[in-house]
């Protein structure tokens, strides 16, 4: 569920772009601060597994702009604006040729601006009226920005594109080292405030040792994308943008800590990971220490992340066929679409979750036809959607039937957003006139998660979506990086919710999953097994660093670890005492 | 002065990959092309910041205009590319 990308061509968030520059300017004041010596600590979210000792280095800073200069020569001056912005847009075009769908886009629309033909002319007619370039480019860019944030909305959020670009010609014009991703030759701890997905959209892992970020939560661009990519990732670790350039840092993405002024490593390669690209089958079924089994399963949206050796799919998102359609597709194209996925999971062992249409909110289908609502987070949306366009899910369920029929994987549907039993009721009943035979829900309401025994009363089984529950839970906008302790998957409240679904899937004999970002991390999911969850989905990256903590804990422990976690007032509490008790 | 009207057929209207794709067209045109929403004063098609800035939607008729050498060609190209929808062309992935 946590697969929010950024709207539209220039999808840069205003709030990323302007952290980014805002860790720019925090370097600068900050030089000299961190210095190596004692060691000390910084705590954040830890959103990504894995520990990693190297060398940090910041975002490159926006330098200030020199003091204004007459020009002597308007011709030669709009001549070597033009040449600096022609640069920027050459060096967005080299990188959208190295990237592909959304990302790509965004770097052509990105380049696009930068030689906009209306700010081309502001800029002629600035240096024109004596302004040198540096200056000129400033001020036809901000004004630029300041009519994109005037109109609001999406616009508004293209103000930051400029301002991204702003920097670049600036810094061009000025012979400086462009701002963005640092490329110091060396595997790094890249520290930034924030990071923009057109920064992350180039991040390479094998230069990037760890991401530790100033803001962002769990469900933030930064996490998801450090998952995806295996890099361990702490957010909203407060006051890192001060650390050195160089200073040796320990970053520890599981417990979320940071430990400044640690000796580095002796030998040449300043670094030590422990996160691997483990084949899965080589990592075996999962289970405890004592033996207690604990199903892994990849989360996946298209066949690109399918690893092999996988036990299967928790969560199999279907959106994917349906995103920027005006019509549906047709119940054959969907069929040939899941058979290929599930086909990708041979043999009868293997099973496949796959869940029905998800849009709305955060993840809008022009195709449905929704009606635009204040706030969708709380309106039709998932499953809900099946109320104004039933045709749609049924189309979906023969699909999914069709393809289950043919494919030797087990096949099991769920809905997502479920709130009541008769919700779950009704679901239930068309899948099985569909022929399918495994049929669940989604719990990521309260509602559903305090009711769960009921909907079991209609239903085979259960999956515990942690982000949306969470944001439900908390009353917190997931995409809100300005309240990350309050998505914190480690509140006790969502905890205790987890537990009542999985208490009454116990109850029922039936299993209860959990397929939120939270089953990745490696000591919540110890929590989550003591809690009595029986399946755990996660992107690929992940599953070693869970399996490891699993295989490490007695399912005793694990319970002790859940006891503890739920009889806290914090997260912080919670981790304090999971990173005291580390597995026998 | 050549004229046409037509109706933007791209599911998010100008903005985005169409809006992208419209100004990468217009940029290959020999004559320049003008667009016009309503009353509103035309602007340049080359410009993505001035296309954005129009805000249109899907639905909206648009009216495109140019003179000179080439305008006829150039009007139908773009004409062309905003009735399609540009949002159904592309791959679409799941973020």
């Amino acid at each position: 569920m946590a697969e929010r990308l950024a709207g539209g061509v220039a999808g840069t968030s205003a709030t990323a772009a302007a952290a980014a520059r805002a860790a720019g300017r925090a370097a600068l004041d900050g030089a000299g601060a961190g210095q190596v010596g004692d060691a000390r600590r910084l705590t954040g979210v830890g959103v990504s597994a894995g520990t990693v000792t190297g060398p940090v280095v910041r975002m490159t800073a926006p330098a200030p702009l020199p003091p204004p200069h007459l020009v002597a020569d308007p011709a030669a001056e709009l001549a070597s604006a033009r040449q600096a912005v022609r640069a920027v847009a050459a060096d967005l075009t080299v990188r959208a040729g190295r990237v592909a769908g959304e990302a790509k886009e965004i770097l052509e629309a990105l380049a696009m601006m930068a030689v906009d033909p209306t700010l081309g002319a502001d800029l002629e007619q600035r240096i024109a009226s004596g302004t040198d370039a540096a200056h000129a480019l400033t001020g036809a860019f901000d004004a630029q920005a300041e009519l994109l944030r005037e109109a609001g909305g999406y616009l508004a959020e293209r103000a930051a594109d400029l301002e991204d670009l702003r920097d670049r010609a600036v810094a061009t014009v000025l012979g400086r080292p462009i701002p963005g991703i640092p490329d110091p030759g060396h595997p790094f701890v890249l520290v930034a405030a924030d990071l923009a997905p057109a920064d992350t959209a180039n991040l390479n892992p094998e230069q990037v040792l760890a991401i530790v970020t100033e803001r962002g939560g769990p469900t933030s661009h930064t996490a998801i994308l450090a998952r995806g990519l295996g890099i361990p990732a702490i957010v909203a670790a407060a006051g890192v943008t001060e650390i050195a350039d160089g200073t040796v840092v320990a970053v520890d993405g599981t417990s979320g800590t940071v430990t400044v002024g640690v000796e580095p490593l002796a030998d040449t390669a300043p670094r030590v990971r422990t996160r691997t690209q483990t084949n899965l089958a080589d990592l075996g079924p999962c289970h405890t220490k004592d033996g207690h089994p604990v199903s892994l399963y990849l989360n996946i949206g298209s066949l690109k992340d399918v690893r092999p050796g996988a036990q299967g799919v928790g969560l199999l998102r279907t959106e994917f066929l349906f995103l920027g359609r005006k019509d549906a597709p047709s119940i054959a194209e969907q069929h040939a679409a899941y058979l290929e996925l599930f086909n990708a999971f041979p043999g009868p062992g293997t099973r496949v979750v796959i869940r029905t249409l998800d849009a709305g909110a955060d993840k809008p289908l022009p195709f449905l036809g929704l009606p635009d609502e204040e706030n969708p987070a709380l309106g039709v949306r998932g499953l809900r959607t099946a109320r104004l366009r039933p045709e749609v899910l049924d189309d979906q369920l023969a699909a999914i039937a069709a393809a289950a029929a043919e494919a030797t994987c087990e096949v099991w549907v769920m809905a997502p957003m479920v709130a009541t039993p008769a919700e779950a009721a009704e679901f239930a009943a068309k899948a099985r006139a569909h022929g399918l035979e495994h049929v669940g829900a989604m719990i990521e309401i309260p509602a559903a998660a305090l009711r769960a025994s009921r909907l079991l009363q209609h239903l085979d089984f259960l999956s515990i979506g942690t982000n949306d529950l969470g944001q439900y839970t908390m009353a917190t906008d997931r995409q809100d990086g300005r309240l990350p302790d309050l998505l914190d998957p480690w509140q006790p409240a969502l905890l205790e919710l987890i537990a009542l679904a999985a208490e009454a899937g116990r109850a029922a004999g039936k299993p209860v999953g959990v397929c939120g970002e939270a089953a990745a991390d490696p000591g919540l999911a110890a929590v989550l097994v003591g809690l009595g969850v029986t399946s755990l989905s996660m992107t690929a990256a992940a599953v070693p660093a869970v399996h490891a903590s699993l295989s490490a804990r007695t399912l005793p422990e694990c319970r002790d670890l859940a006891l503890r976690a739920r009889d806290v007032d914090d997260p912080a509490e919670a981790k304090e005492y999971a990173a005291l008790a580390p597995p026998s | 002065m050549v004229e046409r009207t037509v109706v933007v057929g791209s599911t998010s209207g100008l903005h985005a990959r169409p809006a992208k794709l419209l100004v990468q067209a217009a940029t290959e045109q020999p004559a320049t092309v003008r667009l016009r929403v309503g009353d509103r004063p035309p602007i340049d098609t080359r410009s993505i910041l001035a296309v954005l800035a129009q805000r249109v939607k899907q639905g909206t008729e648009v009216t495109l205009e140019a003179e000179g050498e080439g305008a006829e060609a150039s009007v139908a190209a773009l004409a062309e590319l905003i009735a399609r929808n540009l949002d159904e062309e592309g791959e679409r992935q799941d973020g």
